[in-house]
């Protein structure tokens, strides 16, 4: 079943068309990375997509099952299953992680037409998910990311993501400025969000973090085009050969 | 292909409020007008001894000879006192007991939420664990009624309305009246001097923890009326009181005038905790009613070790001119103010405090929180002044301003005067905004624009709600979604 329908996606920042024709389709399942350069167009799709201000479509399609993306707003988007971990995640200044996630979980809940979760059972979740992402549960009654360090803002977008339980994530470089152990903490929480009924769009410069979450696809981005797309070997390939050597 | 519907937090639609109705009473009031005739016709109605019909001409006197503030950072057309009446109440004979009172009024405080029966309260203490609070309810400019008064007088803690304690603790009141604010303190003070209807009085013996919170809720239902309350609170030696004040007012095209006096007294080691949640009718989204609030709120730590803390959660009024303030006399006395102010449309708000230290080692601290959305303006205006006699004294102050949108402004006008070297004076201030990627944060986990606004709105004020008591600290989160709402389009 595809999950992602992306169809020659054209997108425009002040005028300047920056994504110049994506197609992708994530099944069910299955993990995608795009790897690319900077400035190759990696951030405007994935942010486009999840419905932020500022981008212009200007032609193509986006489905997520049968919801057709670019007809609803940002939170709609959120509801219909789409998730968007942050490269730089915000600070909201004493709005607690619980009190922010509760309310996340209760609105996805109301738009499914479901009471609010109890709080006794979503506490004990939340507690053993901030523990499985090497986070201390002290962090719960901080403020979203309220002087968290780059590594603790990461982890918690994983633990977002895990409590959200979205169908579809997409993942803006959560490896980078990770160290090894805490690399490998987000690869766990990412396989643990794998399943058959899941995909994922990892986005990443490196190959470093595909050593522990293996791709079934990964599609190469070169100014706005994807210009190469193959298994997971195609990474390997990069690493050795660089961006280079698929110009021109 | 259809453009992402811009979701910018400054698009301003209507602002629901929902204490906006009118209690269809028969009402009496005075004719408009000010005179020194009107003052006596006041006193009259209230059977007032002599010494205080007195004591309003010679206030009606002195605002004579004053002129209304024009400091404050505020645009309004003048106010013409003539055209107000300044006395208003429901007609026929005074209820004697609850059961006496109109049941149209008993269902406007059900109606707003505010329990007057105390057996409810009671049975609400099993359901809800949550402890009882006795409530002097003021409707124009009357006090209905004031519940566990018997309750409170075995623990010798007076809490009446100000006409009762006119008459049955008048040593009391000629000793206090008019001490921490003087008549000729400013100009509305003057008018609240001559004209003041009702109010609370509360006394807390000496060395009495009082069993309960003290709150009084003041509503104005009559239109073309001003209401001009008095609240006198003395904490004796030792002891210890929480009061909280709730005010609300129909929505009206016209503006109203409210000009209140509150004074408190804290002798040695007494304590006292001043909340107000101010939620007057703010006017509509193009500017229109709402009430002027100008209000002179000080207390007076007069013991040695006492402590005064002002809490308040301005939302309401189309104007809002107050500066709760703490007079430090007591060597050791701590005074304190919290404020969240927001401001919503074209609501403009001048707040603020004043704390004087006078005595020894006296210690203040100043948090303000100023919220402007819409085209509001929001200003914090504080004075920290250490006198020449104040050793060691010292304050801390911290005033953060978030704004919504790009047509509000806010402002801070803190004032130092500082005659000591050996005081420590901190200032810290901040000025924010919402930013979209805070938005964009909260809808992409699935959250509305008008959830995410209140929550980061709530977020901001945290260190102000926990200084509310627990009931008020939700009241007033409440109150903050339903003031911004529409703050975001």
């Amino acid at each position: 079943m595809t999950l992602l329908d992306i169809v020659d996606l054209h997108i425009s920042v002040e005028e300047r068309e920056i994504i110049k024709g994506i197609d992708l389709q994530v099944e069910a399942g299955e993990i995608h990375a795009i790897m690319g350069p900077n400035g190759s167009g990696k951030s405007t799709l994935t942010n486009a997509l999840a419905g932020q201000e500022g981008y212009q479509i200007n032609h193509g399609s986006a489905h997520l099952e049968d919801k057709d993306l670019l007809e609803l707003s940002v939170e709609e988007r959120a509801r219909a299953g789409l998730f968007l971990a942050f490269q730089y995640p915000v600070e909201l200044p004493g709005v607690s992680n619980v009190e922010f996630l509760k309310t996340a979980v209760d609105s996805l809940r109301r738009a499914n037409g479901l009471d609010d979760i109890s709080t006794v059972n979503f506490m004990k979740e939340l507690r053993q998910l901030v523990k499985k992402l090497d986070l201390d549960p002290e962090i719960l009654k901080r403020g979203v990311n309220e002087g968290f360090s780059g590594g603790e803002r990461k982890r918690n977008e994983i633990v977002q993501l895990l409590c959200l339980k979205p169908r579809v994530a997409l993942l803006d470089e959560t490896d980078s400025g990770l160290d090894i152990d805490a690399l490998q903490t987000v690869a766990r929480g990412i396989k643990e969000f794998r399943s058959p009924r899941t995909g994922i769009v990892l986005v990443t410069h490196y190959q470093r973090l595909l050593e522990f979450v293996q791709p079934d696809y990964v599609h190469v981005m070169l100014d706005g085009r994807l210009v190469r797309s193959g298994d997971a070997s195609l990474a390997l390939e990069l690493e050795a050969k660089g961006y280079a050597w698929l110009e021109n | 292909m259809k453009l992402q519907e811009p979701r910018k937090p400054e698009e301003v639609l209507a602002q629901e409020y929902t204490a906006g109705f009118v209690t269809n009473i028969e009402t009496e009031s005075l004719p408009p007008g000010l005179s020194e005739e009107v003052v006596r016709k006041i006193s009259e109605l209230k059977s007032e001894p002599e010494w205080l019909t007195e004591w309003r001409v010679d206030a009606f006197h002195k605002w004579l000879e004053m002129e209304e503030p024009k400091w404050a950072h505020l645009e309004y057309p003048a106010i013409d006192f003539q055209k107000i009446s300044y006395f208003a109440r429901p007609k026929g004979e005074p209820p004697k007991s609850l059961d006496e009172v109109d049941p149209e009024i008993l269902q406007t405080y059900e109606k707003l939420g505010i329990p007057l029966h105390e057996q409810k309260m009671l049975a609400g203490v099993v359901e809800t664990e949550t402890t009882p609070v006795a409530v002097d309810a003021v409707f124009d400019s009357v006090s209905i009624a004031t519940t566990f008064k018997n309750t409170l007088r075995e623990h010798g803690v007076i809490f009446c309305s100000f006409s009762e304690a006119v008459e049955s603790h008048p040593d009391l009141l000629r000793q206090y009246l008019g001490k921490v604010v003087p008549i000729r303190d400013n100009f509305y003070s003057a008018l609240n001097s001559a004209v003041f209807s009702d109010g609370s009085f509360v006394y807390i013996p000496k060395g009495v923890r009082c069993p309960m919170e003290l709150s009084t809720y003041f509503r104005i239902n009559a239109a073309n009326t001003g209401q001009f309350e008095r609240t006198l609170i003395i904490a004796d030696e030792g002891s210890h009181v929480s009061y909280l004040e709730g005010c609300t007012a129909p929505m009206r095209d016209e503006n109203q005038l409210h000009a209140a006096v509150v004074e408190l007294i804290a002798l040695d080691d007494a304590e006292i905790k001043y909340s107000t949640v101010q939620n007057w009718y703010p006017g509509d989204e193009h500017g229109r009613g709402g009430i002027y609030n100008f209000v002179t709120k000080r207390g007076m730590c007069r013991g040695a070790r006492s402590h005064i803390s002002w809490t308040q959660v301005e939302t309401g009024s189309a104007i809002t001119w107050k500066y709760p303030s703490v007079i430090l006399r007591g060597d050791h006395s701590v005074g304190e103010f919290y404020s969240v102010a927001l401001t919503n449309n074209h609501q403009q708000a001048d707040t603020g405090t004043k704390m004087t230290h006078i005595g020894n080692n006296t210690k203040s601290t100043i948090i303000s929180k100023g919220i402007s959305a819409g085209k509001s303006s929001n200003a914090y205006r504080g004075l920290v002044r250490m006198n020449p006699g104040a050793r060691n004294a010292r304050n801390f102050t911290q005033c953060d301003s978030l704004l919504i949108g790009s047509e509000c402004a806010a402002h801070t006008f803190p004032y130092i005067e500082s005659k000591r070297r050996d005081s420590i004076v901190e200032h810290e201030a901040t000025a924010t905004r919402v930013s979209e990627d805070q938005m964009f944060l909260c809808q992409q986990r699935g959250i509305d624009p008008e959830k995410a606004v209140s929550m980061i709105v709530n977020g901001f004020c945290k260190e102000v709600f926990r200084t509310l008591p627990m009931e008020f600290a939700m009241e007033a989160s409440k109150l903050l979604e339903v003031s911004l709402e529409g703050a975001v389009g």
